[in-house]
């Protein structure tokens, strides 16, 4: 348990994360319906298994594609497929979506279980392949690629950073299933076998960081499996920010983690793979976390995949006022909704109903070269004037302060006095600045 | 309820810190330099911070309902500009002289530029410029403190200095403040420099009057110490080296109390909009206009050249910015 160095930039929103982080989770009942999209990662898109009018089991594989960088998508709810149609998608706007209605009760193995000690790497990935594991974090890019990694692997980090405003889910699950995930962490050791791993976590999650320890002291794992407790600053969490913080290595502009021999897990992601491995359970469930000042009933959530927002409000018994936004994952990079008609996804760590209040809403205004944007940028480029270029389109001078390093963490926009949108002019110049 | 769902790119919350606040927490700094100017050199000086406040106000609403656009005479950025440069004025100036001052501060440095933020010269700054060349009598006729008998007229100690004045020209008691550094340093000379007891512009005679805004301001973070800080140490060590009587003999001290030095390191060499966005670019930024100022002091016909400093190096602010872009993340030197 150290502190070690830190990546510069950075903000301290307020963290919003007292209204979730003493709420255990509860599992939200089997909505009547479910909307399965059949993207739900990076990667090649799924296709179909079943078609409209067939049964289907709770963990069924109902979509896959034969690409390898691609994940299978699985029933989270036992009944029959009513259609197989575009809806809306969070993240996408739209895709193809496999609608099921709930049925008889139903369960079917779609892994076949084994004792975990005896499988071989190879065994484990194919395990965690079929199960459609991404990683839960919010990017979704499929756990099996990432974990077949080009170059050797020689420290990996678990990322318990949850240094999103609001979110408490990671949080959550690490006071309730500390065990769990770190079973699942081991799994992640066996396949990649590093020489050195990391658990990093803010130092405001003090629960988790004191249920952690005893866990860790329990399963004898002290001295293998090093705590790291991180200082509360957005984006802790960020991958190359949390590779920075804890091991000195700077990710090179392009390049990924595997480029400096790390690799990062996210929390949910290890006890998907727990639950996968020793339990031959396909990831059709996660937790998430539910908030904001505008719903009634907050806290942190076992959902089903695909289950609707408007479920889930009705589950919290409605609204206490009209939300202004409502937002999956964190207020800082997640993706503003129109409808409440969405389906939960992989990827969703959160759904934030946002109130006027909390939105702090202003009309942008002129740059006033306050250079705020770029002391706090983690990435260090200098989002004041890719704005000030975009605004006037001139694409072409962009490239000189490299837009594509963004990681769009939100810090810029967030720290702007005049409220400019930053984040939206580095993203098109991400598309236009070439 | 769906229909008055906001939908745009994160990041969905924002600091409460909005430039308003800022521009008003600038105005709240600045006030303590006023009353300090105004006690020592009595009403006129209320007189003159007043009218200009009052034409920056009436400019940027004119222009901007001229231009069609939101009148936003309320962030605190003309209030800041109209104070400035009533601050940067000799307290006995005729009264159309700041509302001349203001109403071209406004008008042709700010609003012609197209308004807050795309202004290239600080406006209080290039306001005052403007009125030293148009007006050059005006602008050097300096009242001493009102508690002084000899108010028939007198020069600010660094002009006493450079021009060697004579007893007749310049007010007694000057002469005498600057005689008496001569032969004792005392803590009682730099105490009445520090206190602002000497003539000068309204705003930049009470040192401690500033420092306590800029102390405000610093604790706030609305600006950093990177500007001041360099501009002030490099004049103070210019000052040290040349500036007596053999090398490394001069009277660094007195060089950094009098002129506008604080006022104009503390609160227009910190202008967000016309100095450069980066530290690196910002500690640049302060050593040339100490570098400057120190030129201007020693060579120049001008006894003072704070405020020409910071409108040269705003001058030089692009080019500042172009050089002292940040070494973005993921940059290393690749080990062997």
């Amino acid at each position: 348990m150290f502190l070690r160095n830190k990546f510069s930039g950075g903000i301290h929103p307020p963290t919003y994360k007292e209204l979730t982080q003493n709420c255990p989770i509860e599992e939200i009942p089997p909505p009547q319906k479910v909307v399965i999209p059949l993207i739900q990662h990076i990667g090649g898109p799924c296709l179909p298994l079943v078609k409209s009018g067939e049964e289907v089991k709770l963990g069924q594989k109902i979509g896959s594609s034969d690409k390898y960088i691609s994940s299978p998508v699985h029933a989270s709810l036992a009944g029959k497929v009513s259609h197989i149609e575009d809806f809306n998608h969070p993240v996408l706007g739209k895709s193809p979506a496999i609608f099921i209605e709930r049925g008889q009760d139903s369960y079917t193995n779609a892994i076949s279980q084994k004792d975990p000690t005896g499988l071989s790497p190879e065994e484990l990935k194919k395990i965690i392949q079929e199960a459609g594991i991404v990683g839960l974090g919010g990017a979704g890019f499929p756990t099996h690629v990432k974990l077949s990694p080009p170059k050797p692997i020689e420290v990996l980090i678990l990322n318990a950073a949850e240094c999103e405003p609001y979110l408490t889910c990671d949080e959550r699950l690490l006071c309730e299933k500390p065990s769990e995930i770190l079973k699942g962490l081991e799994i992640i050791i066996k396949i990649i076998s590093p020489q050195e791993i990391f658990l990093g976590i803010e130092d405001n999650k003090e629960e988790a960081i004191g249920i952690l320890k005893n866990t860790l002291q329990a399963m004898g794992l002290t001295n293998k499996i090093k705590m790291v407790i991180l200082k509360t600053k957005y984006p802790q969490g960020g991958e190359k920010q949390l590779i920075k913080a804890i091991t000195g290595k700077e990710v090179p502009s392009g390049g990924l983690p595997f480029d400096v021999g790390v690799l990062v897990q996210n929390v949910q992601t290890a006890f998907a793979i727990y639950e996968a491995v020793y339990k031959g359970k396909p990831l059709y469930e996660r937790v998430i976390t539910v908030s904001g000042k505008a719903i009634k009933k907050r806290g942190n959530f076992k959902v089903r995949i695909g289950t609707l927002v408007s479920e889930i409000v009705e589950f919290c018994g409605g609204f206490i006022e009209n939300p202004k936004k409502i937002i999956f994952g964190g207020p800082m990079m997640g993706i503003a909704q129109w409808s409440l008609e969405v389906p939960v996804i992989k990827g969703t760590s959160g759904i934030l109903f946002l109130s006027e209040e909390e939105l702090n809403f202003e009309e942008p205004g002129p740059c006033i070269r306050c250079g705020r944007c770029i002391e706090v940028c983690p990435a260090k480029i200098m989002p004041a004037s890719i704005a000030l270029a975009g605004e006037y389109k001139r694409w072409n001078i962009v490239p000189q302060y490299h837009p594509l390093d963004c990681i769009e963490c939100g810090a810029c926009s967030y720290i702007c006095p005049t409220r400019r949108d930053l984040v939206q002019f580095i993203k098109l110049a991400k598309q236009y600045g070439k | 309820m769906e229909n008055n769902l906001i939908v745009s790119v994160s990041p969905h919350i924002k600091t409460k810190d909005s430039y308003i606040k800022i521009m008003w927490s600038v105005v709240l700094a600045l006030l303590p330099a006023g009353i300090a100017g105004v006690f020592i050199f009595g009403l006129s000086a209320l007189k003159v911070i007043v009218i200009s406040l009052i034409t920056a106000l009436l400019t940027e609403a004119i222009i901007q309902k001229l231009r069609h656009k939101r009148i936003t005479i309320f962030d605190g950025s003309c209030f800041i500009t109209g104070l400035l440069l009533a601050y940067n004025l000799p307290p006995s100036v005729p009264w159309w002289l700041p509302s001349v001052g203001s109403f071209f501060a406004i008008a042709i440095v700010k609003q012609a530029f197209g308004g807050l933020g795309y202004n290239i010269f600080n406006p209080a700054l290039a306001g005052r410029a403007f009125l030293l060349a148009s007006w050059p009598l005006h602008m050097t006729r300096w009242t001493p403190p009102h508690w002084t008998t000899d108010a028939v007229s007198s020069a600010t100690p660094l002009a006493i200095l450079k021009h060697n004045l004579s007893d007749a020209v310049s007010g007694a008691t000057l002469i005498g403040i600057v005689r008496e550094r001569e032969f004792s340093h005392t803590l009682s000379f730099y105490g009445k420099l520090f206190l602002g007891d000497r003539a000068g512009c309204i705003g930049e005679v009470c040192i401690l009057a500033i420092l306590l805004g800029a102390v405000f301001l610093l604790y706030k973070g609305y600006i950093r110490w990177y500007t001041p800080f360099s501009f002030i140490f490099t004049v103070g060590f210019l000052s040290w080296v040349f500036l007596g009587k053999g090398l490394f003999k001069g009277d660094w001290l007195f060089y950094i109390l009098t002129g506008g030095l604080f006022l104009g390191a503390f609160f227009m060499a910190t202008d967000y909009v016309t100095t450069p966005l980066t530290k690196k670019g910002q500690i640049i930024f302060g050593l040339g206009c100490g570098i400057l100022t120190f030129l201007i002091r020693k060579f120049s016909g001008y006894p003072e050249g704070v405020s020409y400093s910071i409108l040269m190096m705003n001058a030089a602010t692009p080019i500042i910015d172009r050089y002292t872009k940040p070494k973005k993340f993921g940059i290393i030197k690749q080990k062997q």
